[in-house]
């Protein structure tokens, strides 16, 4: 089996995020760049099948621009065998998916985190496998493979599902799929410099949506402090001022 | 034209959620004149999908088919995309959740629309049509526009009232005629957890951190979860140290909730975990750290050994 692992470039999870451009775009001074936390926990499960002896051939994908290149080598440190970057600037969901499709066609599994810690869009695997015609199972917490045949856990509601989908299948994978992000280690880091890493030119496609603006949230409050012998004001005021008890 | 809700069922009941999202579909539709068409896929029984009527609804497609139970998300996209295409849809709504996150990409592609998701409140403009999104995992609003002119929405939880009205629903069996090898998702066994508040559910929600030190002092935080009806949740390093399952926790990098009241005991309150709780109504802290992080974003908080709150607050609710 052929796996794809999709990696969104993002800003590191403690980025303070600002605007700039009058909020119309976000601002990328000094952020550190890393592999979108669930597609880091997907593509940690797809070396550990490939461990096993399950999966042929790892690549993993994205589409951006150059400065993109040093998440995908970070993939290639944690395990994948080939990388492709796709030259395009990523617009909105439709227009990556669609970016995507040309290289996904290819492989029997994509792999592809639940959302992007930027965007929060949701969005890409789901396009990716309508506009190919794959199927898609999402919220996926678990992945193995028993005599050749996909096999996946699936989050539902208040419980989960064991189920069997067939290839070619796009996977959005969530927490639980690995339990904690494979680190490089130094040997993978010298080798991830010699694998391929193919760049791939965009092909024409539209954008269906545009962000105009950015906020932040209103500034909170301050915190009502209470004193630790006096519980029973925290609890007047939950009753009565926030209304919530 | 219409709007088209997809309104899930759990084992053939509806919920807060499904009511929100019918509720948000009307009061847009009353801006734009146009009906709301409910679509119900599974066995649901005729009582509870009249009940759709009464948040909105004008008209509620019923597709009780049981092949549509394996959750085919193929399957179920061609579903949602043929009542759009019959009833003549030009904005379709699902709710931001497993569900609604899996489909609604797909019905984009489909009718050749614009998808938003985690939308969190009516337009704010029709032409163009412009609607307000969380980004940064709850960082940042983002004003987004949609181009075409089939416009497809999934709604963040607990962001719009329910708001009942005098309608009543004409309830109509629909076919949306999907193919049998469609389908090709097989269950093969669902463990579903029974007797527990569900997380995404609750209107309250209790949560342990590190500062619990260990899972044997769980059991004052069940006991407060139980007495409150609330749901019990906890921080990652407590997932990750194995003292509660996986499914506990709450968080940027795992679930993602909305309640009217998120009670922490002992969470310092690190970036990564507000990502998953900043949409909570109100916040309360007890913490012994008067630096936590955690004090910045609540909105009541305790600076205190949370050994000495916690009996102390059992105690006062079960006066309540």
């Amino acid at each position: 089996m052929k796996f794809l692992v999709l990696i969104s470039n993002v800003p590191d999870t403690t980025t303070k995020i600002r605007f700039v451009d009058d909020n119309k775009a976000f601002d990328t001074t000094g952020v550190q760049w890393i592999i979108n936390p669930w597609d880091e926990l997907a593509l940690t499960r797809a070396v550990e099948l490939k461990e096993a002896g399950g999966i042929e051939k790892i690549t993993v994908a994205n589409v951006g621009e150059s400065i993109t290149e040093a998440t995908l080598r970070k993939a290639l440190a944690v395990g994948a065998d080939d990388a492709i970057r796709i030259e395009a600037k990523p617009k909105d969901a439709f227009y990556v998916a669609t970016q995507l499709a040309q290289v996904a066609k290819d492989y029997d599994v994509v792999m592809v985190g639940i959302e992007a810690s930027d965007y929060n869009g949701s969005a890409v695997g789901g396009m990716l496998a309508e506009i190919l015609g794959f199927n898609s199972v999402s919220a996926v917490s678990g992945m193995n493979i028993e005599n050749g045949q996909l096999s996946l856990t699936r989050e539902i509601d208040g419980g989960q599902q064991k189920i069997d989908v067939e290839t070619p299948v796009v996977t959005i994978v969530q927490k639980g799929i690995a339990i904690d992000p494979r680190i490089p280690a130094m040997r993978g880091i010298m080798m991830a410099r010699k694998k391929p890493l193919t760049v791939v030119p965009a092909v024409d496609a539209e954008e269906k949506t545009e962000y105009i603006s950015f906020e932040l949230p209103p500034p909170k409050a301050a915190c009502k402090l209470v004193d630790e012998d006096n519980v029973k004001e925290l609890v007047r005021l939950l009753q009565e001022e926030a209304k919530v008890l | 034209m219409s709007l088209l809700v997809y309104t899930e069922n759990w084992d053939g009941k509806f919920k807060k959620l499904s009511f929100e999202l019918v509720s948000y579909a009307k009061a847009m539709a009353d801006k734009l004149n146009l009906p709301v068409t409910a679509l119900s896929i599974g066995n649901v029984a005729d009582d509870e999908l009249k009940q759709l009527g009464n948040y909105g609804a004008s008209k509620v497609l019923n597709v009780a088919d049981n092949r549509f139970d394996s959750l085919d998300n193929k399957a179920l996209a061609e579903a949602v995309a043929h009542a759009a295409k019959s009833e003549n849809a030009q904005i379709i709504i699902f709710s931001h959740n497993n569900v609604g996150k899996a489909i609604a990409p797909r019905v984009a592609v489909k009718l050749n629309g614009g998808l938003v998701s985690g939308v969190t409140a009516l337009p704010e403009s029709f032409d163009p049509f412009v609607v307000k999104k969380k980004v940064f995992t709850q960082k940042a609003f983002a004003h987004v526009q949609i181009d075409p002119d089939i416009k497809i929405l999934t709604l963040a939880q607990n962001s719009f009232e329910l708001i009942e009205t005098e309608n009543n629903a004409v309830t109509e069996t629909y076919d949306p005629q999907v193919a049998d090898d469609v389908f090709s998702t097989t269950v093969k066994e669902t463990n579903k957890v029974t007797g527990k508040v569900l997380l995404t559910d609750a209107e309250i929600v209790i949560s342990g951190g590190r500062g619990m030190k260990g899972p044997e002092n769980w059991g004052q935080l069940e006991e407060l979860a139980d007495i409150l009806g609330a749901g019990l949740s906890c921080s990652r390093p407590v997932s990750d140290e194995g003292w509660r399952g996986h499914e506990e926790h709450v968080g940027q990098t795992g679930k993602i909730i909305a309640p009217n009241l998120y009670f922490t005991f002992g969470i310092s309150g690190a970036i990564q975990h507000l990502g998953g709780v900043s949409s909570s109504k109100f916040i309360v802290a007890i913490n012994k750290d008067p630096e936590a992080p955690i004090f910045e974003a609540a909105d009541y908080g305790i600076v205190g050994d949370l050994f000495k709150v916690l009996p102390q607050l059992i105690e006062e609710v079960k006066k309540m």
